[in-house]
Protein backbone atom coordinates (compact mmCIF):
# COMPACT_ATOMS: atom_id res chain seq x y z
CA UNK A 1 0.00 0.00 0.00
CA UNK A 2 3.02 2.30 1.31
CA UNK A 3 4.55 1.51 -2.43
CA UNK A 4 1.82 3.37 -4.45
CA UNK A 5 3.23 6.80 -3.93
CA UNK A 6 5.21 7.36 -6.91
CA UNK A 7 5.78 11.16 -6.45
CA UNK A 8 10.17 11.17 -6.61
CA UNK A 9 10.13 7.97 -7.45
CA UNK A 10 12.23 6.77 -10.47
CA UNK A 11 11.21 4.68 -13.60
CA UNK A 12 13.54 2.86 -15.01
CA UNK A 13 12.54 2.87 -19.36
CA UNK A 14 15.10 3.83 -22.32
CA UNK A 15 13.60 6.22 -23.91
CA UNK A 16 14.79 9.90 -25.21
CA UNK A 17 13.23 11.90 -22.15
CA UNK A 18 15.39 9.41 -19.69
CA UNK A 19 18.71 10.74 -21.60
CA UNK A 20 17.95 14.01 -21.79
CA UNK A 21 20.33 16.58 -19.52
CA UNK A 22 18.22 16.72 -16.20
CA UNK A 23 19.08 20.62 -16.55
CA UNK A 24 16.71 20.77 -19.61
CA UNK A 25 14.02 18.61 -18.01
CA UNK A 26 14.37 20.67 -14.71
CA UNK A 27 14.09 23.99 -17.25
CA UNK A 28 10.94 22.61 -19.36
CA UNK A 29 9.24 21.39 -16.27
CA UNK A 30 9.74 25.12 -15.03
CA UNK A 31 8.41 26.49 -18.45
CA UNK A 32 5.54 24.04 -18.63
CA UNK A 33 4.44 24.88 -15.29
CA UNK A 34 4.61 28.75 -15.93
CA UNK A 35 2.68 28.40 -19.34
CA UNK A 36 0.30 26.74 -17.65
CA UNK A 37 -0.54 29.71 -15.88
CA UNK A 38 0.02 32.07 -18.90
CA UNK A 39 -2.62 29.86 -20.92
CA UNK A 40 -6.51 31.09 -21.21
CA UNK A 41 -9.36 29.56 -22.64
CA UNK A 42 -9.38 26.58 -24.38
CA UNK A 43 -6.57 26.82 -27.08
CA UNK A 44 -4.26 27.47 -25.01
CA UNK A 45 -4.77 24.61 -23.09
CA UNK A 46 -5.15 22.57 -26.17
CA UNK A 47 -1.64 23.14 -27.22
CA UNK A 48 -0.42 22.32 -23.47
CA UNK A 49 -2.57 19.43 -23.56
CA UNK A 50 -0.85 18.43 -26.81
CA UNK A 51 2.41 19.38 -25.65
CA UNK A 52 1.95 16.80 -22.54
CA UNK A 53 0.74 14.08 -24.26
CA UNK A 54 3.89 14.26 -26.33
CA UNK A 55 5.67 14.27 -23.06
CA UNK A 56 3.83 11.11 -21.60
CA UNK A 57 4.44 8.92 -25.32
CA UNK A 58 7.97 9.84 -25.63
CA UNK A 59 9.01 9.19 -22.02
CA UNK A 60 7.77 5.38 -22.39
CA UNK A 61 6.46 5.55 -18.42
CA UNK A 62 2.82 3.62 -18.33
CA UNK A 63 0.04 6.19 -18.25
CA UNK A 64 -1.40 4.39 -15.29
CA UNK A 65 1.88 4.78 -13.66
CA UNK A 66 2.03 8.55 -14.24
CA UNK A 67 -1.34 9.18 -12.77
CA UNK A 68 -0.83 6.97 -9.68
CA UNK A 69 0.70 10.44 -8.51
CA UNK A 70 -2.26 11.80 -8.86
CA UNK A 71 -4.35 9.81 -5.71
CA UNK A 72 -2.35 11.55 -3.52
CA UNK A 73 -3.45 15.34 -4.01
CA UNK A 74 -6.83 14.09 -5.38
CA UNK A 75 -8.60 15.61 -1.87
CA UNK A 76 -6.96 19.22 -2.64
CA UNK A 77 -7.85 19.03 -6.37
CA UNK A 78 -11.76 18.62 -4.77
CA UNK A 79 -11.55 21.09 -2.38
CA UNK A 80 -10.08 23.83 -4.78
CA UNK A 81 -12.54 22.75 -7.46
CA UNK A 82 -15.63 22.99 -5.38
CA UNK A 83 -14.37 26.32 -3.87
CA UNK A 84 -14.08 27.68 -7.25
CA UNK A 85 -17.43 26.13 -8.35
CA UNK A 86 -19.32 27.84 -5.74
CA UNK A 87 -17.57 31.21 -4.77
CA UNK A 88 -16.88 32.44 -8.62
CA UNK A 89 -19.58 35.39 -8.97
CA UNK A 90 -20.73 35.62 -12.66
CA UNK A 91 -22.99 36.84 -14.76
CA UNK A 92 -25.06 33.83 -16.15
CA UNK A 93 -26.21 31.79 -13.27
CA UNK A 94 -26.75 28.13 -13.78
CA UNK A 95 -28.30 26.44 -10.47
CA UNK A 96 -29.32 28.01 -7.26
CA UNK A 97 -29.95 26.58 -3.90
CA UNK A 98 -30.29 28.81 -1.28
CA UNK A 99 -27.20 31.06 -0.93
CA UNK A 100 -25.68 28.65 -3.08
CA UNK A 101 -25.18 28.92 -6.35
CA UNK A 102 -23.25 28.23 -9.56
CA UNK A 103 -22.26 30.41 -12.92
CA UNK A 104 -21.06 29.96 -16.14
CA UNK A 105 -17.69 31.90 -14.83
CA UNK A 106 -17.55 29.63 -11.77
CA UNK A 107 -17.68 26.18 -14.08
CA UNK A 108 -14.93 27.73 -16.32
CA UNK A 109 -12.95 29.16 -13.76
CA UNK A 110 -12.95 25.69 -11.51
CA UNK A 111 -12.88 23.84 -14.66
CA UNK A 112 -9.24 25.23 -15.76
CA UNK A 113 -8.25 25.02 -12.20
CA UNK A 114 -8.94 20.88 -12.25
CA UNK A 115 -6.82 21.13 -15.35
CA UNK A 116 -3.88 23.28 -14.10
CA UNK A 117 -3.30 21.26 -10.88
CA UNK A 118 -3.44 17.81 -12.95
CA UNK A 119 -1.13 18.93 -15.49
CA UNK A 120 1.05 20.22 -12.87
CA UNK A 121 1.53 16.70 -11.26
CA UNK A 122 1.60 14.81 -14.36
CA UNK A 123 3.94 17.39 -15.75
CA UNK A 124 6.51 17.10 -12.79
CA UNK A 125 5.82 13.51 -12.51
CA UNK A 126 7.68 12.89 -15.76
CA UNK A 127 10.77 14.86 -14.56
CA UNK A 128 10.62 13.08 -11.79
CA UNK A 129 9.97 9.43 -13.16
CA UNK A 130 12.56 9.92 -15.75
CA UNK A 131 15.39 11.36 -13.78
CA UNK A 132 17.43 9.44 -11.29
CA UNK A 133 17.60 11.27 -8.02
CA UNK A 134 21.23 12.00 -8.14
CA UNK A 135 21.07 13.10 -11.43
CA UNK A 136 18.08 15.55 -10.86
CA UNK A 137 20.26 17.29 -8.14
CA UNK A 138 22.96 17.55 -10.21
CA UNK A 139 21.25 19.62 -12.89
CA UNK A 140 19.58 21.51 -10.07
CA UNK A 141 23.03 22.21 -8.35
CA UNK A 142 24.31 23.57 -11.79
CA UNK A 143 21.63 25.23 -12.50
CA UNK A 144 21.99 27.27 -9.07
CA UNK A 145 25.43 27.70 -9.24
CA UNK A 146 25.50 31.02 -10.26
CA UNK A 147 23.88 32.06 -7.07
CA UNK A 148 26.76 31.10 -5.02
CA UNK A 149 28.28 34.71 -5.73
CA UNK A 150 25.93 35.76 -3.39
CA UNK A 151 26.84 32.87 -0.89
CA UNK A 152 24.03 30.85 -1.10
CA UNK A 153 25.03 27.66 -0.26
CA UNK A 154 23.99 25.44 -3.39
CA UNK A 155 26.24 22.56 -3.26
CA UNK A 156 24.90 22.02 0.51
CA UNK A 157 21.56 22.39 -0.63
CA UNK A 158 21.67 20.00 -3.58
CA UNK A 159 23.67 17.53 -1.23
CA UNK A 160 21.12 17.47 1.21
CA UNK A 161 17.73 17.34 -1.73
CA UNK A 162 19.67 14.11 -3.01
CA UNK A 163 20.13 12.33 0.27
CA UNK A 164 16.52 13.39 1.22
CA UNK A 165 15.40 11.77 -2.28
CA UNK A 166 17.82 9.14 -1.62
CA UNK A 167 15.89 8.20 1.41
CA UNK A 168 12.16 8.69 0.68
CA UNK A 169 12.33 4.52 -0.65
CA UNK A 170 14.62 3.39 2.59
CA UNK A 171 12.20 4.75 4.72
CA UNK A 172 9.16 3.67 2.87
CA UNK A 173 10.81 0.11 2.97
CA UNK A 174 11.53 0.48 6.40
CA UNK A 175 7.73 1.46 7.25
CA UNK A 176 6.78 -1.24 5.64
CA UNK A 177 9.19 -3.86 7.73
CA UNK A 178 7.79 -2.09 11.05
CA UNK A 179 4.44 -1.99 10.48
CA UNK A 180 4.72 -5.92 9.16
CA UNK A 181 6.45 -6.77 12.60
CA UNK A 182 4.19 -5.15 14.41
CA UNK A 183 1.44 -6.44 13.02
CA UNK A 184 2.82 -10.10 13.43
CA UNK A 185 2.82 -9.24 17.41
CA UNK A 186 -0.89 -8.69 16.90
CA UNK A 187 -0.83 -4.76 15.87
CA UNK A 188 -4.20 -3.31 14.28
CA UNK A 189 -3.64 -0.47 12.36
CA UNK A 190 -6.90 -0.18 10.75
CA UNK A 191 -9.58 -0.21 12.96
CA UNK A 192 -10.95 1.78 15.71
CA UNK A 193 -11.43 5.26 15.94
CA UNK A 194 -9.25 8.22 15.48
CA UNK A 195 -7.74 8.39 18.71
CA UNK A 196 -6.88 4.76 18.79
CA UNK A 197 -5.89 4.64 15.49
CA UNK A 198 -2.80 7.63 16.63
CA UNK A 199 -2.20 5.42 19.47
CA UNK A 200 -1.89 2.78 17.31
CA UNK A 201 0.67 4.80 15.32
CA UNK A 202 3.35 4.75 18.45
CA UNK A 203 4.50 1.07 18.10
CA UNK A 204 5.49 2.34 14.41
CA UNK A 205 6.97 5.96 14.77
CA UNK A 206 9.00 5.42 17.31
CA UNK A 207 10.99 2.28 15.49
CA UNK A 208 10.99 4.26 12.12
CA UNK A 209 12.17 7.77 14.03
CA UNK A 210 15.58 5.77 15.51
CA UNK A 211 16.30 4.06 12.73
CA UNK A 212 15.96 7.11 10.42
CA UNK A 213 18.34 8.78 13.19
CA UNK A 214 20.49 6.06 13.35
CA UNK A 215 20.83 5.46 9.21
CA UNK A 216 21.59 9.46 9.30
CA UNK A 217 24.00 8.56 11.62
CA UNK A 218 25.96 5.74 9.66
CA UNK A 219 25.74 8.04 6.43
CA UNK A 220 27.70 10.81 8.61
CA UNK A 221 29.94 8.61 9.49
CA UNK A 222 30.64 6.92 6.21
CA UNK A 223 30.78 10.52 4.11
CA UNK A 224 32.84 12.01 6.77
CA UNK A 225 35.40 8.78 6.66
CA UNK A 226 35.75 9.47 2.89
CA UNK A 227 36.77 13.15 3.47
CA UNK A 228 33.73 15.06 2.53
CA UNK A 229 34.01 17.95 2.95
CA UNK A 230 31.52 20.00 1.10
CA UNK A 231 31.40 21.26 -2.21
CA UNK A 232 34.66 23.34 -2.11
CA UNK A 233 37.54 21.96 -5.14
CA UNK A 234 34.95 18.98 -5.52
CA UNK A 235 35.14 17.42 -9.23
CA UNK A 236 32.54 14.94 -10.84
CA UNK A 237 32.81 12.16 -11.83
CA UNK A 238 30.39 12.53 -15.03
CA UNK A 239 30.10 15.73 -15.88
CA UNK A 240 27.07 17.45 -17.18
CA UNK A 241 27.27 18.42 -20.96
CA UNK A 242 24.53 19.61 -23.51
CA UNK A 243 24.04 17.13 -26.42
CA UNK A 244 22.41 17.69 -29.47
CA UNK A 245 19.22 15.92 -28.42
CA UNK A 246 19.36 18.53 -25.75
CA UNK A 247 19.67 21.65 -27.36
CA UNK A 248 16.43 20.40 -29.72
CA UNK A 249 14.17 20.11 -26.73
CA UNK A 250 15.73 23.13 -25.21
CA UNK A 251 14.16 24.56 -29.32
CA UNK A 252 10.95 22.46 -29.10
CA UNK A 253 10.22 23.98 -24.99
CA UNK A 254 10.96 27.51 -26.11
CA UNK A 255 8.66 27.48 -29.45
CA UNK A 256 6.21 26.03 -27.27
CA UNK A 257 6.28 28.52 -24.49
CA UNK A 258 6.23 31.21 -26.93
CA UNK A 259 2.92 30.01 -28.99
CA UNK A 260 1.03 29.83 -25.77
CA UNK A 261 2.17 33.29 -24.90
CA UNK A 262 1.02 34.05 -28.51
CA UNK A 263 -2.03 32.79 -28.32
CA UNK A 264 -2.67 34.30 -24.66
CA UNK A 265 -1.58 37.93 -26.02
CA UNK A 266 -3.73 37.39 -29.08
CA UNK A 267 -6.76 36.85 -27.04
CA UNK A 268 -6.11 39.40 -25.32
CA UNK A 269 -5.73 41.83 -28.06
CA UNK A 270 -8.15 41.34 -29.74
CA UNK A 271 -10.79 40.24 -27.41
CA UNK A 272 -10.95 36.87 -29.51
CA UNK A 273 -11.94 34.41 -26.57
CA UNK A 274 -12.43 31.49 -28.43
CA UNK A 275 -14.21 30.07 -25.12
CA UNK B 1 -2.30 -28.42 13.68
CA UNK B 2 -0.49 -28.15 10.58
CA UNK B 3 0.77 -26.03 7.64
CA UNK B 4 -0.33 -26.50 4.37
CA UNK B 5 1.22 -24.30 1.31
CA UNK B 6 -0.53 -25.33 -1.99
CA UNK B 7 0.53 -24.00 -5.33
CA UNK B 8 1.64 -20.89 -3.68
CA UNK B 9 2.51 -18.32 -6.15
CA UNK B 10 3.94 -14.36 -5.53
CA UNK B 11 4.59 -11.37 -7.78
CA UNK B 12 5.97 -8.33 -5.99
CA UNK B 13 4.30 -5.51 -7.86
CA UNK B 14 2.57 -6.74 -10.29
CA UNK B 15 2.59 -5.07 -13.82
CA UNK B 16 5.00 -2.96 -13.40
CA UNK B 17 9.11 -2.55 -14.33
CA UNK B 18 9.62 -3.78 -10.85
CA UNK B 19 7.90 -7.19 -11.25
CA UNK B 20 9.72 -9.80 -9.39
CA UNK B 21 8.30 -13.28 -9.60
CA UNK B 22 8.71 -13.95 -6.03
CA UNK B 23 7.66 -17.82 -5.85
CA UNK B 24 6.95 -20.07 -7.95
CA UNK B 25 4.08 -23.00 -7.25
CA UNK B 26 5.10 -23.81 -3.37
CA UNK B 27 4.15 -26.92 -2.21
CA UNK B 28 4.86 -27.89 1.38
CA UNK B 29 3.57 -29.50 4.11
CA UNK B 30 4.65 -28.71 7.87
CA UNK B 31 3.47 -31.24 10.27
CA UNK B 32 3.25 -30.31 14.14
CA UNK B 33 6.32 -30.35 16.47
CA UNK B 34 9.34 -30.33 13.19
CA UNK B 35 12.16 -28.28 13.38
CA UNK B 36 12.90 -26.92 10.15
CA UNK B 37 15.39 -25.29 8.38
CA UNK B 38 14.09 -23.14 5.46
CA UNK B 39 17.95 -22.12 4.02
CA UNK B 40 18.38 -19.76 0.61
CA UNK B 41 20.61 -17.29 -1.05
CA UNK B 42 19.55 -13.85 -0.74
CA UNK B 43 16.46 -13.22 -2.94
CA UNK B 44 15.78 -17.07 -2.88
CA UNK B 45 11.82 -16.32 -1.34
CA UNK B 46 12.11 -17.46 1.70
CA UNK B 47 11.27 -14.24 3.64
CA UNK B 48 8.35 -13.74 1.19
CA UNK B 49 7.51 -17.47 1.85
CA UNK B 50 7.51 -16.91 5.73
CA UNK B 51 5.60 -14.04 5.55
CA UNK B 52 3.02 -16.06 3.96
CA UNK B 53 2.92 -18.29 6.25
CA UNK B 54 1.22 -15.44 8.92
CA UNK B 55 -0.99 -13.93 6.26
CA UNK B 56 1.01 -10.72 6.09
CA UNK B 57 1.56 -11.23 2.46
CA UNK B 58 -1.17 -12.64 0.57
CA UNK B 59 -0.50 -15.02 -2.46
CA UNK B 60 -1.39 -13.83 -5.90
CA UNK B 61 -2.03 -17.77 -6.47
CA UNK B 62 -2.74 -20.73 -4.56
CA UNK B 63 -4.14 -21.34 -1.29
CA UNK B 64 -2.87 -21.76 2.39
CA UNK B 65 -4.56 -24.20 5.00
CA UNK B 66 -3.65 -23.86 8.35
CA UNK B 67 -4.76 -27.03 10.82
CA UNK B 68 -7.38 -27.34 7.58
CA UNK B 69 -9.38 -24.21 7.18
CA UNK B 70 -8.01 -21.81 4.31
CA UNK B 71 -6.50 -18.61 5.41
CA UNK B 72 -7.88 -16.72 2.94
CA UNK B 73 -11.60 -18.35 3.45
CA UNK B 74 -14.13 -15.73 4.08
CA UNK B 75 -14.48 -15.89 7.78
CA UNK B 76 -10.52 -16.93 9.12
CA UNK B 77 -9.22 -14.34 11.75
CA UNK B 78 -5.82 -13.12 10.09
CA UNK B 79 -5.40 -11.80 13.98
CA UNK B 80 -5.94 -15.26 15.38
CA UNK B 81 -3.29 -17.00 12.88
CA UNK B 82 -0.80 -14.40 14.09
CA UNK B 83 -1.05 -15.44 17.27
CA UNK B 84 -0.95 -19.18 16.36
CA UNK B 85 2.19 -18.44 14.03
CA UNK B 86 4.58 -16.18 15.32
CA UNK B 87 7.41 -14.11 12.96
CA UNK B 88 10.33 -13.11 14.49
CA UNK B 89 11.94 -10.67 11.91
CA UNK B 90 15.00 -10.32 10.47
CA UNK B 91 16.79 -7.75 12.69
CA UNK B 92 13.88 -7.79 15.34
CA UNK B 93 15.48 -5.39 17.93
CA UNK B 94 14.60 -2.37 15.17
CA UNK B 95 10.25 -3.52 16.28
CA UNK B 96 11.36 -2.35 19.96
CA UNK B 97 9.99 1.42 21.02
CA UNK B 98 8.55 0.94 24.48
CA UNK B 99 9.87 2.87 27.43
CA UNK B 100 10.99 -0.70 29.35
CA UNK B 101 11.30 -4.24 28.46
CA UNK B 102 8.67 -5.44 30.18
CA UNK B 103 6.02 -3.20 28.49
CA UNK B 104 7.53 -3.89 25.10
CA UNK B 105 6.96 -7.54 25.40
CA UNK B 106 3.75 -7.02 26.77
CA UNK B 107 2.62 -5.43 23.71
CA UNK B 108 1.91 -8.71 22.16
CA UNK B 109 -0.30 -10.41 24.60
CA UNK B 110 -2.29 -7.36 25.08
CA UNK B 111 -3.44 -6.96 21.59
CA UNK B 112 -4.14 -10.69 21.73
CA UNK B 113 -6.95 -9.20 24.34
CA UNK B 114 -4.96 -10.45 27.52
CA UNK B 115 -5.53 -8.35 30.49
CA UNK B 116 -2.64 -6.67 32.40
CA UNK B 117 -1.33 -9.41 34.48
CA UNK B 118 -1.90 -11.84 32.34
CA UNK B 119 0.08 -10.52 30.00
CA UNK B 120 3.02 -9.86 32.74
CA UNK B 121 2.95 -13.13 33.44
CA UNK B 122 3.53 -14.00 29.53
CA UNK B 123 5.74 -11.69 29.43
CA UNK B 124 8.32 -12.42 32.08
CA UNK B 125 8.02 -16.17 31.24
CA UNK B 126 9.23 -15.15 27.48
CA UNK B 127 11.97 -13.43 29.08
CA UNK B 128 13.27 -15.55 31.49
CA UNK B 129 12.98 -17.99 28.23
CA UNK B 130 15.26 -16.21 26.09
CA UNK B 131 17.41 -15.74 29.28
CA UNK B 132 16.68 -12.25 30.69
CA UNK B 133 17.39 -12.16 33.90
CA UNK B 134 14.68 -9.98 36.21
CA UNK B 135 17.06 -7.01 36.46
CA UNK B 136 16.22 -5.92 33.08
CA UNK B 137 12.27 -6.12 33.53
CA UNK B 138 12.69 -2.46 33.88
CA UNK B 139 15.61 -1.28 32.08
CA UNK B 140 15.16 0.79 28.51
CA UNK B 141 15.11 -1.43 25.33
CA UNK B 142 17.39 0.84 23.87
CA UNK B 143 20.45 1.18 26.36
CA UNK B 144 20.60 -2.69 26.19
CA UNK B 145 23.13 -4.80 23.97
CA UNK B 146 22.59 -5.83 20.55
CA UNK B 147 22.31 -9.41 21.30
CA UNK B 148 20.30 -8.47 24.83
CA UNK B 149 17.95 -6.51 22.28
CA UNK B 150 17.09 -8.87 20.01
CA UNK B 151 16.39 -11.29 22.66
CA UNK B 152 13.81 -9.11 24.16
CA UNK B 153 12.66 -8.85 20.11
CA UNK B 154 12.05 -12.22 20.12
CA UNK B 155 10.50 -12.69 23.37
CA UNK B 156 8.09 -10.23 22.37
CA UNK B 157 6.87 -12.88 19.73
CA UNK B 158 6.98 -15.94 22.27
CA UNK B 159 5.19 -13.89 24.74
CA UNK B 160 1.98 -14.62 22.37
CA UNK B 161 2.61 -18.45 23.05
CA UNK B 162 2.56 -19.61 19.08
CA UNK B 163 2.17 -22.65 18.01
CA UNK B 164 4.50 -21.98 15.62
CA UNK B 165 7.59 -20.20 16.12
CA UNK B 166 9.30 -18.68 12.67
CA UNK B 167 12.62 -16.84 12.67
CA UNK B 168 14.17 -15.06 10.34
CA UNK B 169 17.78 -15.04 10.19
CA UNK B 170 17.83 -15.24 14.25
CA UNK B 171 21.60 -15.21 13.92
CA UNK B 172 22.39 -12.37 11.87
CA UNK B 173 25.18 -9.99 13.23
CA UNK B 174 25.47 -11.71 16.30
CA UNK B 175 29.43 -12.71 17.29
CA UNK B 176 29.97 -16.91 17.35
CA UNK B 177 28.44 -17.02 21.02
CA UNK B 178 25.74 -14.78 20.65
CA UNK B 179 24.58 -17.35 17.82
CA UNK B 180 25.08 -20.32 19.42
CA UNK B 181 23.50 -19.07 22.61
CA UNK B 182 19.95 -18.10 20.69
CA UNK B 183 20.11 -21.51 18.64
CA UNK B 184 20.69 -23.36 22.03
CA UNK B 185 17.56 -21.25 23.43
CA UNK B 186 15.90 -22.34 20.44
CA UNK B 187 16.78 -25.80 20.45
CA UNK B 188 15.81 -26.00 23.98
CA UNK B 189 12.29 -24.13 23.69
CA UNK B 190 11.59 -26.22 20.75
CA UNK B 191 11.73 -29.67 22.63
CA UNK B 192 10.10 -28.33 25.94
CA UNK B 193 7.20 -26.80 24.31
CA UNK B 194 7.06 -29.16 21.04
CA UNK B 195 6.15 -26.34 18.83
CA UNK B 196 6.97 -26.07 15.69
CA UNK B 197 10.01 -23.79 14.62
CA UNK B 198 11.06 -22.59 11.04
CA UNK B 199 14.91 -21.11 11.21
CA UNK B 200 15.57 -19.05 7.68
CA UNK B 201 18.70 -18.79 7.20
CA UNK B 202 21.47 -18.94 4.57
CA UNK B 203 24.12 -20.76 6.29
CA UNK B 204 24.03 -24.61 6.50
CA UNK B 205 26.25 -24.21 9.00
CA UNK B 206 24.64 -22.67 11.26
CA UNK B 207 21.20 -24.85 10.95
CA UNK B 208 22.76 -28.38 10.62
CA UNK B 209 22.90 -28.89 13.81
CA UNK B 210 19.45 -27.87 15.03
CA UNK B 211 17.16 -28.93 12.53
CA UNK B 212 15.45 -32.55 11.24
CA UNK B 213 14.36 -30.98 7.82
CA UNK B 214 16.14 -28.53 5.52
CA UNK B 215 13.61 -26.66 3.10
CA UNK B 216 16.13 -25.56 0.27
CA UNK B 217 14.55 -22.47 -2.00
CA UNK B 218 16.25 -21.14 -4.89
CA UNK B 219 14.70 -18.06 -7.46
CA UNK B 220 11.31 -18.73 -5.66
CA UNK B 221 11.08 -23.19 -5.65
CA UNK B 222 12.11 -25.22 -3.51
CA UNK B 223 15.20 -27.00 -4.45
CA UNK B 224 14.88 -29.65 -1.55
CA UNK B 225 13.21 -30.31 1.32
CA UNK B 226 14.82 -33.78 3.38
CA UNK B 227 16.29 -34.40 6.12
CA UNK B 228 19.89 -32.76 6.62
CA UNK B 229 21.91 -35.83 5.90
CA UNK B 230 20.16 -36.46 2.57
CA UNK B 231 20.36 -32.47 1.67
CA UNK B 232 23.91 -32.39 2.20
CA UNK B 233 24.71 -35.62 -0.43
CA UNK B 234 23.79 -32.91 -2.79
CA UNK B 235 26.30 -30.38 -1.71
CA UNK B 236 27.96 -29.69 -5.39
CA UNK B 237 24.51 -28.95 -6.27
CA UNK B 238 23.81 -26.63 -3.24
CA UNK B 239 27.52 -24.88 -4.33
CA UNK B 240 25.79 -24.12 -7.71
CA UNK B 241 22.93 -22.37 -6.22
CA UNK B 242 25.48 -20.59 -4.20
CA UNK B 243 25.07 -22.46 -0.95
CA UNK B 244 27.14 -24.71 0.81
CA UNK B 245 27.30 -27.70 2.36
CA UNK B 246 28.45 -28.00 6.34
CA UNK B 247 32.57 -27.75 5.67
CA UNK B 248 31.94 -30.89 7.63
CA UNK B 249 30.57 -32.63 4.86
CA UNK B 250 33.44 -31.43 2.48
CA UNK B 251 35.89 -32.98 4.82
CA UNK B 252 34.31 -36.63 5.44
CA UNK B 253 33.68 -36.72 1.18
CA UNK B 254 37.84 -35.46 1.00
CA UNK B 255 38.55 -38.19 3.51
CA UNK B 256 36.09 -40.82 1.60
CA UNK B 257 38.28 -39.83 -1.91
CA UNK B 258 41.23 -41.00 -0.26
CA UNK B 259 39.97 -43.97 0.37
CA UNK B 260 39.19 -43.93 4.38
CA UNK B 261 35.55 -45.51 4.53
CA UNK B 262 33.78 -42.77 6.79
CA UNK B 263 29.98 -41.73 7.23
CA UNK B 264 29.70 -38.94 4.49
CA UNK B 265 26.61 -37.88 6.45
CA UNK B 266 28.06 -36.64 9.27
CA UNK B 267 27.35 -32.75 9.17
CA UNK B 268 28.37 -31.39 12.77
CA UNK B 269 32.05 -31.39 14.44
CA UNK B 270 30.78 -33.40 17.00
CA UNK B 271 29.10 -36.29 13.84
CA UNK B 272 32.74 -36.41 12.20
CA UNK B 273 34.78 -36.70 14.85
CA UNK B 274 32.58 -39.68 16.06
CA UNK B 275 32.66 -41.44 12.39
CA UNK B 276 36.69 -41.23 11.90
CA UNK B 277 36.61 -42.37 15.46
CA UNK B 278 34.84 -45.50 14.56
CA UNK B 279 36.19 -45.88 11.37
CA UNK B 280 40.05 -45.62 13.22
CA UNK B 281 38.35 -48.63 15.78
CA UNK B 282 37.43 -50.62 12.70
CA UNK B 283 40.52 -50.39 11.10
CA UNK B 284 42.47 -50.83 14.29
CA UNK B 285 40.04 -53.62 15.91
Amino acid sequence: MLRDITLGQYYPAKSIIHQLDPRVKLVTTMIFIISLFVAKGITGYAVATLFLVMAVRMSRVPFKYITKGLKAVFMILMITVVFNLFLMDGEIELWRFGFLRITDKGVRTAGFMALRLIYLIIGSSIMTLTTTPNDLTDGLERLLSPLKRIHVPVHEIAMMMSIALRFIPILLEETDKIMKAQMARGADFESGNLIRKARAMVPLLVPLFISAFRRANDLAMAMEARCYHGGEGRTKMKPLHYESRDKTAYAVVWGYFLLVTAITWFQRQYGVMLL
Amino acid sequence: MSIKVKDVNYTYAENTAYEIHALKDINLEIPDGQFIGLIGHTGSGKSTLVQHLNGLIRATGGRIYFNGRDIYGENFSMKELRSKVGLVFQYPEHQLFEIDVLSDVCFGPKNLGCSREEAERKAREALRMVGMGEEYDKSSPFELSGGQKRRVAIAGVLAMEPEVLILDEPTAGLDPRGRDEILDQIERLQKERGITVILVSHSMEDVARYVDRIIVMDHGQVRFDDAPAAVFRHYKELEEIGLAAPQMTYLMHALREKGADVDTDAATVKEAADAIERWLRNRLG
